[in-house]
């Protein structure tokens, strides 16, 4: 199989800040140096992309050094956390923007689908749109026509056809943009999360498709998207950024999985120093949140998970309860359960400490997050916080069979066999 | 093996790119677009109103209507003994052509960064757009201007065309060039530094007093006979002198005036490409 895309040292500077009255004259060193043929002097440090800690120079590197190739006909998913460069990457594959330095080489018609809808026009009648934004996304006319039924029957607005976009529902008009979009005939598909959009029905309808353009089709899709699931169904490799870098590069599971676990490692929390910088707020104050097995040493699928929680509650007299939600790592809802602390207006200002175990043989493999939420009366929100805090699942094998089942839960079950002649 | 096979890529990306691949190819490709585009400009401009395509003479209309009254009788500016409302119309078509032109294109990365960043084609489509869908608007003007000629004639003014109004094609052409080379210039600028669209707010309607459209040239060569050249220095001048000189048969033309233009013409394109050129392939990063 031959190449479809070739990245090689990919860099992306940006630069931080605003652009004003300051800028010129460092805009005028930058041309000085450049017309000179020396190197731009605002670009020297190559310092990583972490947005959470302030950097040394205003210059940050959205894309460091990128190497990768792709095969024809691979779907291949891009995940990252938020400002990870994955969007950076498709704009510069999408020749939107243009790289620092580096050079990218790509073989065949490329179609981006960064957003849906892009160039719709609202006083233009759904026909009208089709027939723009297709043309937007490189297509010419008489594909357009060639394809125009195919397309109004996928994305099912028929009856609106010929009504301005205006007066679309808002998935109405994005099921059209989707559909016009899907209709592309180009070799290499750029999309970024626009799944995330219309009801149940039309993002399975998406994904399907997408699946058929890269497997029935042989044409190559890069995806980005944080949904987990979708990357694994739809794609056959995976490429895991970080700050600018290209930490993993895989088979899809294993790239998804690797993103997990870099990404959520903690088990424990302990905090040590005074209650006031104890994650919460001037309600509740958590101090200590443990999780481990029943049994033995790691968590596995058979060993059960116990956790403890320690928190010191401020408010007294009310009726106090804590809920836990688990989410597996497809943000799916596991369960989402709670507490009464106290149930006649008696709590006490103090550290109470609540303990739980998940029996044996529920949660499937794979990695998983507390969100907690305190509430009082069951009512009003005291302290909430998301992803507080993860453990992993281990696998384990079953007879022949090593590889990961599917599903949210993978209980024990009893089946009771018989057979009839 | 890699020597013997050297791999054949369709499309490369680079940092740097020579300033004069102005893509032909791919505007060519996207033709159907730049189509698209226009009518859906002509469409857009008169949905949802009654009178619809009849708004494109309006604006004319009370604008020469004006001039007429203002310019022509209460200041007296004479206008080359020709009918005055002919003569503001023949001026203010051309003008409007170009002013047109100038202020939607230099605020085109603005006014479009929702599109281009998120989709590539090549960017010279959307002021190429530009130019045509106001050509079309040009073109309804001119109809206007025509069926004003025509009364005129009928009337018994003295009204004689001649040849110079076969270079109409080429003044049309000058005048567009003119507009998107400048607005391309001034867009380049602006991605960065909006400053210059200040100056183009107040400095269109401006210029358009150092342009000979509510005045002929000779008016202001008896009036102002050391600071003429700075009428005749503008390149919109020439244009707009030709275009009465061949349809009205009165007006200052000369070739080497004209000729001046056509060269700074060309020159005000190449540059505003160029830059157009450098400028697409970072404005999303900046705009």
């Amino acid at each position: 199989m031959s190449k479809a895309i070739k990245v090689e040292n990919l860099s992306k500077a940006y630069q931080l800040g605003d652009f004003g009255t300051g800028t010129i004259s460092r805009d005028l060193e930058r041309f000085w140096a450049r017309m000179r043929g020396k190197e731009d002097p605002f670009l020297k440090i190559g310092e990583i992309n972490d947005r959470t800690t302030k950097g040394e120079s205003d210059v940050v590197w959205s894309l460091n050094d990128i190497n990768f190739e792709v095969e024809q006909g691979d779907a291949v998913g891009i995940i990252g956390r938020n400002g990870a460069g994955k969007s950076t990457l498709l704009k510069v594959l999408s020749r939107v923007t243009s790289p620092t330095t580096g050079s990218v080489k790509l073989r065949g018609r490329i179609a981006s689908l960064l957003e849906v809808g892009t160039g719709f026009h609202p006083e233009l009648s759904g026909r009208e749109n089709i027939y723009l934004n297709g043309a937007i996304l490189g297509m010419r006319k008489a594909e357009i026509k060639r394809k125009f039924d195919e397309i109004v029957s996928f994305s099912g607005v028929e009856r609106y056809i010929d009504t301005p976009v205006k007066r679309y529902s808002s998935g109405m008009y994005v099921r059209l943009a989707f559909a016009v979009a899907a209709h592309l005939e180009s070799e290499i598909l750029i999309v970024d999360e626009v799944l995330a959009v219309g009801d149940a029905e039309f993002q399975k309808k998406c994904l399907g498709k997408m699946g058929q353009v890269s497997r029935n089709e042989g044409r190559t899709v890069l995806f980005v998207s944080h949904n987990m699931a979708a990357v694994k169904t739809l794609c056959t490799r995976g490429i895991v950024l970080a700050n600018g870098q290209l930490i993993y590069e895989n088979k899809q599971l294993e790239a998804v999985s690797f993103y997990q676990t870099n990404n959520n490692t903690r088990s424990t929390f302990e905090h040590h120093d005074d209650l006031s910088s104890a994650p919460g707020n001037e309600n509740i104050r958590v101090l200590k949140f443990i999780i481990q097995p029943l049994t033995g040493e790691s968590i596995s699928m058979s060993t059960g998970v116990c956790f403890e929680m320690v928190f010191f509650n401020q408010k007294a007299g009310i009726n106090l309860d804590a809920t836990f939600e688990l989410r597996n790592s497809d943000e799916i809802p596991v369960f989402h359960n709670g507490v009464l602390i106290s149930t006649n207006n008696n709590s006490k200002t103090g550290f109470y400490t609540i303990k739980c175990t998940i029996p044996p043989n529920l949660l499937n493999a794979g990695n998983y997050s507390f969100k907690l939420i305190f509430g009082e009366n069951q009512r009003y929100l005291l302290f909430g916080a998301d992803d507080f805090i993860g453990f992993e699942v281990e696998n384990e094998s079953k007879g022949s069979n090593s590889s990961l089942a599917p599903g949210v839960i993978h209980p024990n079950l009893d089946f009771t066999v018989s057979y009839q002649s | 093996m890699s020597d013997l096979h050297p791999e054949k890529w369709d499309i490369e990306i680079n940092a740097k790119s020579s300033l004069l691949d102005l893509k032909f190819k791919d505007i060519w490709h996207y033709r159907d677009l730049l189509v698209l585009l226009v009518r859906r400009d002509f469409i857009s401009f008169y949905k949802q109103t009654i009178l619809g395509p009849v708004w494109f003479f309006v604006q004319p209309v009370i604008t020469i209507l004006f001039y007429t009254l203002i310019f022509g009788n209460l200041a007296g500016i004479p206008v080359d003994g020709l009918p005055k409302p002919l003569f503001y119309l023949a001026g203010t078509i051309i003008w409007n052509y170009f002013a047109d032109c100038l202020n939607k294109t230099s605020t085109v990365f603005k006014d479009n960064a929702g599109i281009l960043g998120k989709v590539y084609f090549p960017r010279l489509i959307m002021p190429l757009s530009i130019v045509l869908s106001n050509l079309i608007r040009f073109a309804v003007q001119f109809l206007l201007f025509i069926i004003l000629y025509i009364i005129f004639v009928l009337k018994g003014e003295h009204i004689v065309p001649n040849a110079a109004a076969l270079l109409l094609p080429l003044l049309i052409v000058m005048i567009a060039s003119l507009g998107l080379g400048l607005g391309m210039i001034i867009s380049a600028v602006t991605t960065k530094y909006r400053d210059i669209a200040f100056v183009v707010a107040f400095g269109v309607p401006l210029l358009m007093y150092a342009t000979t459209v509510i005045y002929p040239l000779s008016v202001a060569q008896t009036k102002y006979p050391k600071y003429s050249w700075l009428i005749k220095f503008n390149p919109i001048t020439a244009v707009i002198e030709t275009f009465r000189y061949g349809l009205l048969g009165k007006g200052s033309f000369s070739w080497e005036l004209l000729t001046y233009s056509i060269i700074s013409t060309i020159l005000i394109l190449l540059v505003g490409i160029v830059i157009f050129n450098k400028v697409e392939k970072t404005f999303v990063d900046t705009v």
